[in-house]
């Protein structure tokens, strides 16, 4: 059972300077498993999530304890490069936002060609591969060269998730992709995913409770930094074991 | 509550208002221009923009070495300036934090409202008096004083526009801060800050106090960039203050010169930063 779980959490602490946002939280997700974080808004989920790629220590005054082991090895050892980290586990973010002044070719192409690869037989073929497994191949094929920005905010949200798919991370972390899109572009991107969990294993933060019943193998729910719950999704939301969760999944707060 | 018709009465008249006052503020702009231009037109021909200033008496001259001269210290001016302004700017912008950057912050600020002749003043201390002579690199090192905090200023606005997401996205796809900065953020904000850039050439290229100080201006071509030299503003200047009705002429004709080229300078910017805006 052990041996599927890409990556565990242990004692994980986070916050800024007086303040502790994350309080000790331990859990495990599955390889090919989309884990959805819920909980109300400055529950911790966000810095949660932004502690599994170290992202949040960018921020001043920001801290983290505890150990985040990806495929069984502690990104947070000392002598662990964080951006070598962030090369391993993608991440994309709640605002559409592709890298201005950049064609959609470019934007997918940033995280090899910025960081020295640049051999052009093989970036196209990424790139290609990376807009395929974003669903949004077809719809820029033809228009590689303009500007990101001129795409629609779900075609750029899934630009961005190709953006992440392109530098082959075994893991992609999503902080609310869906909350600034209309409903079908959100049900594009939900389809999306539950094909992507094929290949890569997804922990996404989401306000929308519907989203992770739709979309979540394993739901956790959190409330004032703290981990209530962590089930098995359809677990969850019909007999959840803490009552809690069950008063927030029946709308009786958050 | 208010009647359909009041509130149109009401929001007209202050539409209005607005207009007015805009207008008001628009006039003297208008009238400065179409004066240098009805001037200064008249008195503008070819030879004016490739013969040297002719001497008292005689008709005709010119201001081509003062052109030169302009564009050689605005050049090399923004060859220090614009680099340094640049990443001074991208310094402030991105490393907002610790006792550097808002030391720094202040240094530019002080910078910035620095009266030009002191800064002529100061060059002429520094630079004219121990070498001994007016030159273009004393005046080109007084303009790029000016130039620099503006640049700076402008750098760190144009890149505290981008939002904090974009390099957030960069430094989650494993991209070192650094290259973040240079690939991502100066690179994604390449059209305005070159109409921030266009912008500060524009505003030096009207300094005269301090290259009076330090280039001083010059009758005849400079030898080297270690003579006296010649500017548009300086010379304009002379032919001013002279009691000739002929020379006051060159004055206007110098004076729409410089004001076609801020103008046009200015309007380049604009262009740029709309259509980088259409792109986006």
């Amino acid at each position: 059972m052990n041996t599927n779980k890409i990556l565990t959490i242990d004692q994980l602490s986070a916050g800024f300077g007086q303040a502790e946002i994350v309080k000790k939280i331990s859990m495990a997700i599955s390889t090919h498993e989309i884990a959805a974080l819920i909980g109300p808004s400055g529950c911790g989920k966000s810095t949660f999530l932004r502690c599994l790629n170290r992202l949040h220590e960018e921020n001043s005054e920001a801290w983290v304890n505890g150990e985040v082991n990806l495929e069984g090895k502690n990104i947070y050892q000392e002598g662990i490069d964080p951006v070598h980290v962030r090369s391993q586990i993608g991440m994309v973010f709640q605002k559409p936002n592709p890298f201005p002044s950049m064609s959609i070719f470019e934007n997918v192409a940033a995280g090899l060609t910025i960081r020295g690869i640049k051999k052009r037989a093989y970036v196209s073929q990424v790139v290609e591969k990376s807009l395929r497994q974003a669903a949004l191949w077809d719809e820029v094929k033809d228009k590689l060269k303009s500007p990101g920005t001129s795409l629609s905010g779900g075609q750029q949200q899934r630009l961005c998730i190709a953006r992440a798919l392109a530098i082959n991370p075994p893991v992609i972390l999503m902080d609310e992709p869906t909350s600034a899109l209309d409903p079908i572009s959100t049900s594009k991107i939900e389809e999306l995913l539950l094909q992507l969990k094929k290949e890569v294993t997804i922990v996404i933060v989401t306000h929308n409770m519907q989203q992770a019943a739709r979309i979540s193998d394993q739901t956790s729910f959190f409330l004032m930094g703290e981990l209530i719950e962590t089930n098995n999704t359809k677990q969850f939301f019909t007999n959840p074991d803490d009552i809690r969760s069950e008063n927030y999944i029946s709308g009786r707060f958050g | 509550m208010m009647k359909y018709t009041q509130r149109k009465i009401k929001n007209n008249f202050m539409k209005f208002l607005l207009f007015f006052l805009t207008l008001f503020a628009v006039i003297p702009l208008a009238i400065i221009f179409f004066h240098v231009i009805r001037s200064g037109f008249g008195a503008l021909n070819y030879s004016f923009l490739t013969s040297l200033p002719a001497p008292i008496g005689q008709p005709g001259g010119g201001i081509a070495n003062a052109l030169i001269g302009s564009f050689t210290m605005i050049a090399l001016a923004s060859l220090i300036s614009i680099p340094v302004g640049i990443f001074g700017g991208t310094f402030l912008s991105e490393y907002p934090q610790g006792k550097l950057s808002s030391s720094f912050s202040f240094v530019v600020d002080l910078m910035t409202s620095i009266p030009s002749i002191v800064i002529g003043l100061y060059i002429y201390a520094m630079i004219v008096v121990p070498m001994k002579g007016f030159s273009a690199y004393a005046g080109a090192l007084a303009l790029a004083l000016l130039m620099f905090p503006i640049v700076v200023k402008s750098t760190e606005e144009i890149l505290k526009l981008l939002p904090q997401n974009i390099r957030e996205a960069g430094l989650a796809l494993g991209i070192p801060r650094w290259r973040v900065i240079l690939s991502i953020v100066l690179k994604g904000s390449i059209p305005s800050l070159t109409t921030g850039v266009l912008l500060s050439i524009a505003r030096i290229s009207g300094e005269t106090a301090p290259l009076l100080l330090t280039a001083f201006g010059n009758q005849y071509w400079a030898d080297g960039l270690n003579q006296p030299t010649a500017s548009l503003t300086v010379q304009i200047y002379n032919y001013a203050i002279s009691p000739y009705q002929e020379w006051h002429q060159q004055a206007w004709a110098g004076a729409f010169i410089l004001l076609m080229t801020v103008f046009i300078f200015n309007l380049i910017a604009r262009g740029i930063l709309v259509k980088s805006q259409k792109d986006s």
